[in-house]
């Protein structure tokens, strides 16, 4: 292969002026990492509300809960970031769709709920799936207990899915910081974007993409070693299979 | 008669075994395989996109063609496949590097920084960086983007020029970032940013083939002076850029040169029939008298 290789290129400075290379991956993976957690959260919370949803015994629930699902799930990430960013603030109202337009950091508000709506109805599922594999006694032995609906989730069923769900949750968490590279789509200078800029500056294409592979290993290797021990923390001895 | 046939087959094997022992690199490559392969862009109007009917076409590669017919006149093939790559910003470095094209025939900047890693033969085009910009809103200098959200696309040097005179002059702009021109353009379009900046061409070709392309003006000011494109080809491979260079050379300053110029840049193209109207300049025809691959937009 014909290819000049410069690991030193990290310390050069940016063509941008804000700083070496390296300063402008940190930047980019600082976005990353903001638009990771708020749209975790968005996921997480939305998530196991709309998997609840999906369990009660309402059918207007589990019609509403399971419509939410296949929308977010069954249109591709890009194209949704896309029809947030660009389509929705013309369907709205003039005034609202330029606030929406104006608003600053638009790219990241619209990336990190986008990236937070589609990781949700991921969540959902596996919240749904994690309460339908408890036994039935379960909540018929709350029931039996005096225990109304909302008891028998909080004090019952939810402390058993949480634990259940927690290694497909973790590889969610770690989907929901990959998935946030595709808001470079819309502009969003986060570290795959600034990755690329990287690349289109310097040429030193196989370089950038290394480090932004090492970045990316790294950050979700801490992730996963930080969730196992949440994992073990919270087992129950004896109930949960391999923990 | 022996004699004959033995002294044909030294003429014939002589020159073959000193070319044999010459052809390095590229053309060694292509000889052995009987093919070159000439990288593209989808959508790099005029230079090179595909057109409606799924053909590959534009300046770039009517240029590489002619580098294409003198490498297939120089090792003396009765045929040379010519295949085509598409490629994108991102891919065309590695596609040049690891050899899976031979010629990216593109719109591609040349400039100091990417000659430590690629070569160019003779630059074909001079482009300087300028906004557009909707023309109710009456922003014809770069001041008077005071304060406005200005677009460009990420990754860009025009989005280097745009931070810099913002810093320079004070502008307080807001920059935003898109992932590629017709993002940035949307923007625009949408009125979710004031100005776009880019390489001038690039927004002739985005105006002419807009909705509205009578809403749209360019502005008067130019962030840069005009920099230079050419096909970009491997580095330290000199008898195949010497080739190139030759046919390119050769080309620019003949008639059928500017012909080639008039068809792309002064006449209806495909797909919508648009005419870019964009004349030669003073310092492109000037490249084009003397050919160079200077990466120095200073030397222009």
């Amino acid at each position: 292969m014909n290819y000049h290789w410069n690991w030193g290129i990290f310390l050069e400075p940016s063509p941008e002026g804000i700083g070496t290379y390296f300063d402008m991956l940190m930047m980019g993976l600082r976005w990353t990492l903001v638009t990771a957690v708020l749209a975790w959260i968005i996921a997480v919370s939305l998530g196991s509300a709309v998997g609840v949803l999906r369990t009660l015994p309402s059918r207007l629930g589990v019609g509403l809960g399971d419509a939410y699902v296949e929308f977010f799930r069954n249109i591709p990430l890009l194209v949704q970031l896309f029809l947030w960013y660009f389509v929705l603030p013309e369907l709205l109202p003039k005034d609202l769709g330029n606030w929406l337009k104006t608003l600053p950091n638009a790219s990241f508000w619209t990336g990190a709920v986008g990236v937070g709506l589609f990781m949700s109805a991921r969540i959902a599922e596996q919240v749904k799936a994690g309460i339908q594999s408890l036994p039935r006694g379960q909540s018929m032995a709350a029931t039996a207990l005096g225990l109304t609906t909302a008891q028998t989730y909080i004090y019952v069923l939810l402390p058993m899915t949480l634990r259940i769900i927690l290694p497909p949750l973790t590889s969610e968490t770690l989907n929901t910081l990959k998935n946030t590279s595709v808001a470079l789509t819309i502009g969003l200078a986060e570290l795959t974007a600034r990755t690329r800029a990287m690349q289109e500056y310097s040429f030193q294409v196989f370089e950038a993409f290394t480090a932004a592979t090492v970045i990316y290993l790294v950050i979700n290797a801490l992730i996963t070693v930080v969730l196992r021990r949440f994992e073990k923390a919270i087992a129950i001895p004896g109930y949960v299979a391999g923990t | 008669m022996r004699k004959l046939m033995l002294t044909v087959a030294a003429v014939l094997a002589v020159p073959g075994l000193a070319a044999a022992q010459e052809l390095s690199g590229t053309l060694k490559k292509i000889k052995e395989t009987g093919s070159i392969s000439l990288g593209h862009r989808d959508s790099s109007v005029p230079f090179s996109y595909i057109d409606d009917n799924g053909k590959v076409i534009g300046y770039s590669l009517d240029i590489c063609a002619k580098i294409v017919e003198a490498v297939k006149t120089e090792l003396k093939l009765d045929k040379l496949d010519v295949r085509l790559v598409p490629v994108t910003s991102s891919t065309r470095i590695p596609l040049i590097a690891n050899g899976t094209i031979d010629l990216e025939c593109g719109s591609t900047t040349n400039n100091e920084e990417r000659q430590k890693q690629v070569g160019y033969t003779n630059t074909h085009f001079l482009t300087a960086s300028a906004f557009v910009s909707k023309k109710v809103k009456n922003l014809k200098k770069i001041d008077d983007l005071k304060g406005k959200t200005v677009v460009s696309t990420a990754g860009t040097t025009n989005m280097k020029q745009l931070v810099e005179a913002n810093a320079a002059r004070n502008l307080g702009i807001n920059v935003m970032s898109a992932k590629d021109h017709a993002a940035s353009f949307l923007l625009v379009e949408l009125d979710r940013a004031d100005a776009f900046v880019m390489d001038d061409i690039l927004l002739a070709s985005l105006i002419a083939s807009s909705k509205d392309p009578g809403a749209y003006q360019t502005s008067d000011d130019a962030f840069s002076l005009p920099e230079p494109y050419a096909i970009m080809l491997r580095k330290d491979d000199a008898p195949f850029k010497a080739l190139a260079d030759k046919a390119t050379s050769a080309l620019f300053r003949s008639a059928e040169g500017a012909a080639l110029y008039a068809k792309w840049f002064t006449s209806a193209i495909p797909p919508k029939g648009l005419n870019l109207n964009v004349p030669v300049g003073e310092k492109l025809k000037k490249a084009y008298a003397a050919p160079t691959d200077n990466p120095d937009p200073k030397a222009y």
